[in-house]
């Protein structure tokens, strides 16, 4: 799958923007006034800035509106509504912190779930195409909820449920990564039976439709990042799990050493986010004898 | 509405004979030209006549080899040519039309075809993403989804002669190996034709129940397998009489070898 920016971009700070607003909803840590208002400022930029991402890579941005329309059935559509609904309940709730020192809990609590709820709904995004066999199981919502709140959990400065969370979310992220390798294979489509020919013989593409490349093939067919794979896993696993944890660990807290650990994770959570979409392979490639 | 009918009145789609396709892309063309001059935006080209042309097709014709596994009768069996048209299979389950979050892609109640409004097409692409025939492409011009409309604005339009009342590429075919109709009438053309020949689904495992069918190419016609030169090389007289006969025993004077 073609790594769009703007969709990395979205997924990667609306993630952690949220996994914040899920913890300040249930008031880790609890805060008022001032110190709450920055907090808030912090997830509303991160989840509201990722959305705004999202709308660039859409051909009619201003009919971005619609999409809240087919909730039934599609979680593209949901992923917008649980959006604007946790926007909405989350502001409610901080203005009571931050303007009235008042914690209005069961909104706080509202809030939290409608934040995870979207961070959930944008994994099953992907999670329902069974046509990318690597994004076609229930790790997939694991592993965005899992990195959404050990973000989350870092930047509320929550030491200890971050150290946990971050072990679990590296632990999931590589179990997407090993069983995701053989997904391909086994979801049982092969060029035999993208073209039904299996019952003559073996299939190979003789000649291309078209001679240059099309929407298809740059949409779908993304070759360059998968030959680096390795490389970047390690990457990315050092960035946003390893070396926060043993910031976290081993060294004595300070606002400096976060924000290291925080700049670290995020890096490393782009990097794999990036994979995420360069390592994925669509069926349709098989009719061009691709993958 | 994004959520698919329950079942549709008719069940319209393609019969695709892969027997029979000689893989001349006119149904490309035709496809193209339609598509281009009538409904919905015209399918753009970018840098049509520069070094780097790409653009918006609704059909493309793929051309695989295949090679047969060997047989104890058949052990260098002669790999196959086999010329493959491509486009929306219009599925009973078509999950291009579930994920779109606008309600822009729809199944017609009515006959089954599925379509783009492209008034609230926002193209976000996921409905690409989800088909795995690749049936859907983004126009780069337009920023909606173009898609197969089963030529909706020919077959029921009383304006033209009623043998044009048929999607282009189907009228186009100059092989004949294309067939439209309903695939609900078990009596219709193309639901004989699928049943005669063994109509099959593109990836069944994908769970998509594809209306369009292909009809498998016909088992090829076996060759003897001799020297078909043979019986015109033996020699035409073992005792040869007059002039050949004394050319040969001159030469056979000549010392040297002969066969």
């Amino acid at each position: 799958m073609h790594p769009a920016p703007s969709v990395i971009i979205f997924t990667t700070l609306s993630g952690l923007g949220f996994g914040l607003l899920t913890f300040l909803g249930l008031g880790l840590p609890d805060v008022t006034g001032m110190t709450a208002f920055w907090f808030f400022v912090i997830g509303y930029v991160l989840a509201v800035g990722g959305l705004m991402a999202s709308t660039f890579h859409l051909g009619h941005p201003e009919r971005a509106w619609k999409a809240f329309s087919q909730w039934r059935s599609s979680w593209l559509s949901r992923e917008g509504i649980c959006a604007v609904a946790a926007l909405l309940v989350m502001a409610l709730f901080g203005a009571g912190l931050v303007f009235f020192s008042a914690v209005w809990q069961p909104l706080g609590y509202l809030g939290a779930a409608l934040s995870l709820g979207t961070v959930f709904t944008t994994s099953m995004i992907y999670a329902q195409m069974k046509t990318v066999p690597r994004w076609h199981m229930p790790w997939t919502p694991a592993k965005f909820l899992t990195l959404s709140l050990a973000g989350g959990a870092l930047l509320a400065g929550q030491i200890t449920l971050a150290v946990i969370l971050l072990v679990l979310a590296g632990a999931i992220t590589l179990a997407t990564w090993i069983i995701g390798d053989g997904a391909f294979a086994r979801s049982g489509t092969d060029m035999e039976t993208a073209t039904g020919l299996g019952r003559i013989g073996t299939v190979s593409a003789f000649e291309p439709p078209h001679t240059g490349t099309n929407y298809l093939l740059r949409e779908f067919v993304h070759v360059v990042g998968r030959k680096h794979s390795l490389k970047l896993r390690l990457i990315a696993g050092l960035l946003a799990f390893v070396l926060p944890v043993l910031i976290l660990l081993l060294l004595p807290f300070s606002h400096a050493l976060a924000l290291v650990a925080i700049l670290s994770h995020v890096a490393g959570v782009a990097t794999a986010r990036w994979l995420f979409f360069a390592e994925a392979e669509h069926v349709v490639g098989l009719y061009y004898g691709k993958r | 509405m994004t959520q698919l009918p329950t079942s549709t009145k008719k069940k319209l789609g393609l019969v695709i004979d892969l027997d029979t396709c000689v893989g001349c892309h006119a149904c490309v063309i035709s496809c193209k030209g339609w598509n281009t001059e009538n409904y919905g935006a015209p399918l753009s080209d970018q840098d049509a006549y520069g070094a780097d042309p790409t653009g918006t097709f609704l059909n493309r014709v793929h051309s695989y080899s295949v090679q047969p596994l060997a047989t104890s009768a058949k052990p260098h069996p002669a790999a196959q040519t086999i010329h493959f048209p491509k486009s929306c299979l219009h599925c009973e389950d078509a999950p291009c039309v579930t994920v779109c979050p606008t309600g822009a892609s729809y199944k017609r109640e009515e006959d089954g075809i599925v379509l783009v409004n492209e008034k609230d097409c926002i193209g976000c692409g996921l409905c690409a993403w989800a088909c795995p025939y690749g049936a859907r492409e983004l126009d780069q011009d337009e920023g909606v989804m173009k898609k197969c409309t089963l030529c909706v604005d020919r077959i029921y339009n009383e304006n033209l002669p009623e043998e044009d009342r048929e999607p282009a590429c189907v009228r186009t075919c100059p092989a004949g190996a294309r067939h439209f109709g309903d695939f609900a009438d078990p009596d219709s053309h193309v639901s004989r034709l699928s049943a005669e020949r063994g109509g099959i689904d593109l990836m069944p495992e994908q769970g998509t129940k594809p209306v369009n069918q292909y009809l498998p190419p016909r088992p090829k016609d076996d060759l003897p397998e001799f020297d078909v030169l043979a019986p015109y090389l033996e020699p035409v007289a073992e005792n040869p009489g007059g002039f050949i006969g004394w050319l040969d025993k001159a030469l056979d004077k000549i010392p040297g070898k002969s066969a």
